[in-house]
């Protein structure tokens, strides 16, 4: 059993128990998921800096900050108990794609060749890790949500304005991913 | 009026009239977290292991390399549209016996905007919010900057958002 969790879980596994969180949370104390809000607590409890959009009572939302304590648990866990022993598998096209760049370590989920702190010092990894984190954490806000918030529990209750976000974060994400991606690896 | 506008948009975030009424629910006491903890554990498992907080795989996505995450999404939306119908046909309240609420969203620019600006960062780090907290957990220290970062790209548009079109 414990060597059948250890293997990378397919899709129709994963897919439905994240789904189920949307049920879980609603039970459980009639919250809405939604990870991006998470950001925006942590602004108004220690940078608000008297800006009208982080006046507001974020103490009420404590709930969602011990949900991603539990998230970033639960990545210790499963990369300590669970571990796959086995480098990640990827589609050979982006594996040829990747080595062009020198991106040939599959170990961990994330790819340590361009994400260690080393090349946090380079134009590469400044341009992925904090370029890319400013524009996780604008975009969501300025779209009111991520994945969870709008492509989960968005789309799941029928709200058309999620569908439109979703359908530009996945189009942000063709565009930057095939185009602009390329040009920062080669860096 | 522009700005009572902009106030609602933010679905992720109660207003204040709604939190008010959440003083008479049992949240309040810190053992009452707990549940949450082990629901974002088990979510957080669930991430790894399923290597949705994977570089490579969010890369496959955006290639059309792989039916993993198109999969892990279509069938969690799935599950969670079926799971919301029974809650509001069969009027399901929670385990405190609270009714459940959901709250309409309203549409606007932001949404376009936002996303596609959301949509390049999730190419680039290969984490949306949720990932990120998931990825330190696994060691990947380095990510920290990546979540300081993201949470800098917020208060940037707190700063800014009277002035972006919404």
């Amino acid at each position: 059993m414990i060597e059948l969790l250890k293997q990378p879980w397919p899709w129709y596994i994963t897919g439905p128990l994240i789904g189920l969180t949307v049920p879980a949370l609603l039970l459980l104390g009639n919250r809405s998921f939604g990870i991006s809000a998470t950001l925006r607590h942590i602004c108004a409890a220690c940078v608000p800096a008297g800006i009208p959009f982080f006046k507001y009572n974020w103490k009420a939302e404590t709930w969602n900050l011990v949900f991603v304590i539990g998230i970033a648990l639960g990545g210790i866990l499963a990369s300590t108990f669970l571990a796959n022993p086995a480098p990640v598998e990827v589609n050979p096209a982006l594996s040829n794609e990747l080595a062009r760049y020198g991106i040939t370590n599959y170990n961990n989920l994330v790819p340590g060749d361009i994400m260690n702190w080393q090349s946090l010092l380079t134009l590469r990894g400044a341009l992925l890790m904090i370029g890319g984190g400013f524009l996780v954490g604008f975009g969501t806000r300025y779209a009111g949500g991520c994945t969870s918030g709008h492509a989960i529990m968005g789309i799941s209750t029928l709200q058309w304005p999620s569908l439109v976000a979703t359908i530009c974060f996945m189009a942000g994400g063709f565009i930057v991913a095939n185009l602009v991606l390329p040009f920062i690896l080669s860096l | 009026m522009l700005k009572h506008n902009i106030a609602d948009n933010d679905f992720e975030v109660r207003s204040t009239a709604s939190a008010t009424t959440d003083a008479g629910t049992p949240d309040h006491k810190w053992f009452h977290f707990l549940k949450y903890l082990v629901t974002g554990v088990l979510f957080g498992i669930v991430f790894v292991k399923g290597e949705v907080v994977s570089w490579f795989r969010i890369q496959e996505m955006f290639r059309l390399q792989s039916f993993h995450m198109y999969g892990v999404i279509g069938s969690a939306i799935a599950v969670a549209m079926i799971a919301v119908w029974f809650i509001k046909k069969l009027g399901i309240k929670t385990i405190n016996g609270q009714s459940i609420s959901f709250t309409p969203k309203k549409f606007n620019k932001g949404q376009v905007y936002g996303g596609l600006i959301f949509g390049s960062g999730w190419a680039l780090t290969g984490a949306c919010p949720g990932p990120l907290f998931a990825q330190i957990g696994t060691g990947a220290t380095v990510i920290v900057v990546v979540l300081l970062s993201a949470i800098a790209g917020t208060w940037v548009y707190g700063l800014l958002r009277e002035k972006l079109p919404h």
